[in-house]
């Protein structure tokens, strides 16, 4: 046993002050009060007309279309680009070579391009028909009639996505232990059920972040859709723009919605990262335990309190 | 009259140009245990990787319980099988990796039920009161709904065992089932595989437990550079080796 010490008042510590940082805090604040002064009291722009228009019916709609959009074109990029990943990985060739090509050629031309290419199918192949090739038709349609704006946006970016989610979930697929494969080949599941059922849900905890950050670039990729007037949420201001000659006040307009989504997006991610960062795939991963952020934040913590206890 | 539940002919195979099995021979019998011993990189764990055809042999074939692994033997020759073919095969061979290979994102329990619900179909109330029964018997009752990662590496292993017990196998595999494992785990793991063996299951093991291998082994091979160097009893191998082989890895390993 130790005696017990008469406990001494702890001595007051004080942190060092930060000049740096309080002059460049007082600088940038000037900098912005200057920058704001400017903006709202600039003549050339009328704000009454963003909050006018902010909940426009027509702005609405394309805000709809959008959300649509990239929502759709999302989910089929995740479905299409898993597949991809399977094929990538496959141990039939011609399979491992055509998703290579999908991947090259898809990610190898702009999306703005692909886009075009989907909206103006009509003068390369002006009518689509299904049947035999070379033989019978069965049913034969204008192509104009298949690829409005709206289809041809949504296949664009849809296709377009799948190149490069077929790589995020590639890497999640090699980021499993291979003996998880060899658990269950020899547990009797056939190679398609191990990859199904053992070794996709797991990589899910790898392609679920990136998939996030697809989405939330996915957002703002919809806006390209204007130049095959998409009705999107960027048409719509536009459209106003042009009619009132108000261009600024319709890309604040458009804007500010871009913002909205995509910062719900990020939260949302944020909250989707920590329900699959429960355990690692390092320590065996599974349980619910603290999330990593919560870790690091417990870390960090920890780490401070050291700090003040040796001052 | 039954056959025996392993026999290897010639097995050979090659890893681009490394010969790693030249020509194994083996019988198991039902109810046998056989430890197979050597050096690293004598080819143990490969010849094991062969019986259920996680590797694919070159030449020679491998028969389980008179099925040729992996193959259709036919007129001019063997024809590879189909995936659903192969896993039916695999269903009915238990295997324990060094590595345990649990699934993480799956507790004990569902470890062990996966396989039998999956793969044999059975329902599901069925496959979990005899997936508790399993997991009792390897000593983990209180454990079914614990997730790999929050079981020590002995608890793991069991819980291997116990997943592969769960298909109602014919015949047990186990890679250097112990190798992974601190040394005051290895124990519990060994325990298992004893009263195991004592069931009667047929049993092929690759391990560097001799004294296991002594204790509950019914026959010993020596492996070293690709071949079966001698084969016999506990009492032969280890008690009086033939080959100088042997005894060099002998001294090394009992020293």
């Amino acid at each position: 046993m130790i005696n017990p010490v008469p406990a001494a008042e702890p001595a007051r510590v004080h942190r060092r002050p930060r000049w740096g940082s309080r002059v460049l805090a007082a600088a940038i604040l000037f900098f912005l009060l200057f920058l704001g002064q400017s903006v709202v009291s600039n003549p050339n722009v009328d704000y009454h007309v963003v909050v006018q228009y902010l909940f426009n019916i027509e702005i609405m709609r394309g805000l709809l279309v959008t959300l649509v959009l990239a929502v759709l074109a999302q989910l089929v990029g995740v479905a299409l680009g898993a597949v991809l990943a399977v094929m990538r990985m496959s141990d039939n060739s011609v399979l491992r070579s055509m998703a290579g090509a999908y991947i090259w050629f898809f990610r190898g031309t702009p999306i703005l391009v692909q886009l075009l290419f989907w909206y103006n199918l009509s003068l390369w192949f002006p009518t689509i028909s299904f049947g035999v090739p070379w033989g019978p038709t069965f049913v034969e349609v204008t192509t104009t009639a298949v690829m409005t704006s709206f289809v041809s946006a949504a296949l664009g970016l849809a296709l377009n996505e799948a190149a490069y989610m077929a790589e995020i979930v590639r890497a999640g697929i090699l980021s499993i232990d291979r003996g998880q494969t060899e658990a269950a080949l020899a547990m009797g599941l056939t190679p398609r059920r191990t990859m199904t059922r053992i070794v996709l849900p797991q990589a899910m905890r790898v392609v679920i972040p990136p998939t996030g950050n697809e989405f939330i670039s996915m957002l703002k990729t919809t806006s390209l859709v204007q130049v095959i007037a998409g009705d999107d949420l960027l048409t719509k201001s536009l459209n106003f723009a042009h009619i009132n000659s108000q261009t600024i006040e319709f890309l604040i307009v458009a804007s500010v919605w871009y913002l909205l989504l995509t910062s719900v997006a990020t939260y949302g991610q944020h909250h989707l990262e920590a329900y699959y960062s429960r355990g690692s795939s390092h320590n065996g991963g599974g349980p619910p335990g603290p999330t990593l952020r919560a870790r690091l934040r417990g870390n960090l913590f920890s780490l401070r309190r050291a700090e003040r206890g040796a001052a | 009259m039954s056959g025996p539940m392993v026999s290897a002919q010639g097995v050979h195979k090659h890893f681009g140009d490394l010969h790693v099995l030249k020509g194994i021979d083996l019988e198991v019998a039902p109810g046998e245990v056989v430890c197979v011993i050597g050096p690293s990189g004598s080819g143990k764990s490969t010849f094991l990787r062969c019986v259920n055809h996680l590797e694919r042999v070159d030449a020679g074939k491998v028969l389980v319980d008179g099925e040729i692994i992996g193959y259709h033997e036919k007129d001019d020759g063997l024809h590879e099988m189909s995936h659903a073919e192969v896993a039916r095969q695999r269903s009915t061979i238990g295997m324990v990796f060094q590595r345990f290979n649990l699934f993480p994102n799956m507790t004990a329990l569902e470890n062990v039920v996966c396989g039998p619900i999956w793969v044999n179909g059975e329902n599901r109330t069925g496959a979990v009161e005899r997936g508790r029964r399993l997991l009792d018997r390897v000593g983990l009752a209180d454990k079914v709904d614990g997730y790999p990662a929050q079981l020590s590496g002995g608890q793991q292993q069991r819980v291997a065992i116990a997943r592969a017990l769960a298909m109602r196998p014919k015949l047990m595999l186990f890679d250097e089932p112990t190798s992974a494992l601190d040394p005051e785990l290895v124990g519990e793991v060994l325990d298992v595989m004893g009263d195991l063996a004592r069931d009667g299951m047929t049993m092929l093991v690759v391990t560097h437990e001799i004294g296991f291998a002594r204790g509950v082994a019914d026959r010993i091979a020596f492996m070293d550079g690709g071949s079966i160097v001698e084969c016999g009893t506990p009492a032969q191998v280890i008690g009086q080796p033939r080959h100088e082989r042997t005894r060099a890895f002998l001294s090394k390993v009992l020293s």
